[in-house]
């Protein structure tokens, strides 16, 4: 066995029982800490695929932002859990069967027989010079400008839409309207008085 | 020497993991994002391996939209979520049954 094997087996057993203990855990919290394990460990098999660029988001997106955004959630929800674990000892059997099926036959369709080492080479790997992100840059701002672009719009309304969601108005708090700030005029502020010097 | 199915398997294994979550979580809807979550690395595993035996960058490409679309997906499930705790002071899916579809 080579140590590419040793990284890729200890890499894949970490990264299975991160996501069994996301799943299993009684604490969100956790689980919450269990994801940021699994996306941590997914980004080190996604750097022994060349996929370089795209492990460094993994972990910057997700694990910075994503998962820092969960964590807010549920620290800040404050969550009977106990209620929630009712029906896993049920379900158990039958989410196992399923998963379990599932994962047989999709064995089939995926397995060695189908994609094994004679079927598809492993690819030399790439020269010292080559830049993943080089490379990804040059074909994403030129052919996929277009879903580039679509992409952005999905993020933009996506920030809209969770800040409408979660925004509260609040009556009783006190705040300045800028627009009547602005639109006032200095006649309705001072009233310049003319009279006449009394004599004493 | 790693083959492309054995990346496949891993992709494989950890989509029918989250799959099970859903299945065992189903009161908790944190996890069941969660699991949400997975599955869309579970799919990115399939996408990555498969432009790395082809050597073709379209796949990471696509990886890319995928972790975009993910990340919108977990910032408005999230909104939604504080907007139900708000309302109902819980999240457990049984109590959601306002429609009573």
């Amino acid at each position: 066995m080579n140590i590419e094997q040793i990284l890729f087996y200890a890499f894949s057993t970490v990264l299975v029982m991160a996501a069994s203990a996301v799943i299993t855990v009684r604490n969100p919290v956790h689980a919450a800490l269990f994801l940021v394990l699994t996306f941590f460990t997914c980004a080190a098999i996604w750097l022994m695929l060349e996929a370089e660029f795209l492990a460094i988001v993994l972990v910057l997106v997700y694990v910075g932002a994503v998962m820092v955004l969960f964590l807010f959630v549920v620290m800040m929800l404050d969550i009977n859990v106990e209620p929630m674990r009712e029906g896993f000892i049920r379900y158990l059997p039958v989410g196992v069967f399923v998963a379990v099926v599932m994962l047989v036959e999709m064995a089939f369709v995926v397995g060695p027989q189908m994609f094994g080492l004679d079927k598809v080479a492993d690819p030399l790997p790439r020269a010292g010079d080559y830049s993943n992100t080089e490379a990804l840059g040059e074909i994403l701002y030129t052919v996929y400008a277009y879903p580039f672009e679509i992409a952005a719009t999905i993020l933009l309304i996506a920030i809209v839409a969770a800040i409408t969601l979660t925004m509260r108005r609040r009556p009783d708090s006190k705040y300045q309207n800028p627009a009547e700030q602005v639109r006032v005029r200095a006649e309705d502020r001072v009233r310049v008085v003319k009279m006449n010097a009394e004599n004493k | 020497m790693i083959a492309l199915s054995d990346y496949l398997i891993l992709g494989a294994v950890l989509f029918c993991i989250s799959l099970a979550g859903i299945f065992l979580n189903r009161k908790n809807i944190i996890i069941i994002l969660m699991s949400i979550e997975l599955m869309l690395l579970a799919v990115n595993i399939n996408f990555v391996a498969f432009s790395h035996y082809l050597q073709d960058s379209a796949g990471q490409i696509f990886v890319f939209f995928i972790l975009t679309v993910a990340a919108a997906e977990a910032a408005i499930g999230l909104a939604i979520l504080i907007v139900l705790f708000r309302d109902k002071r819980t999240i457990n899916v049984s109590n959601l049954d306002s429609l009573k579809g």
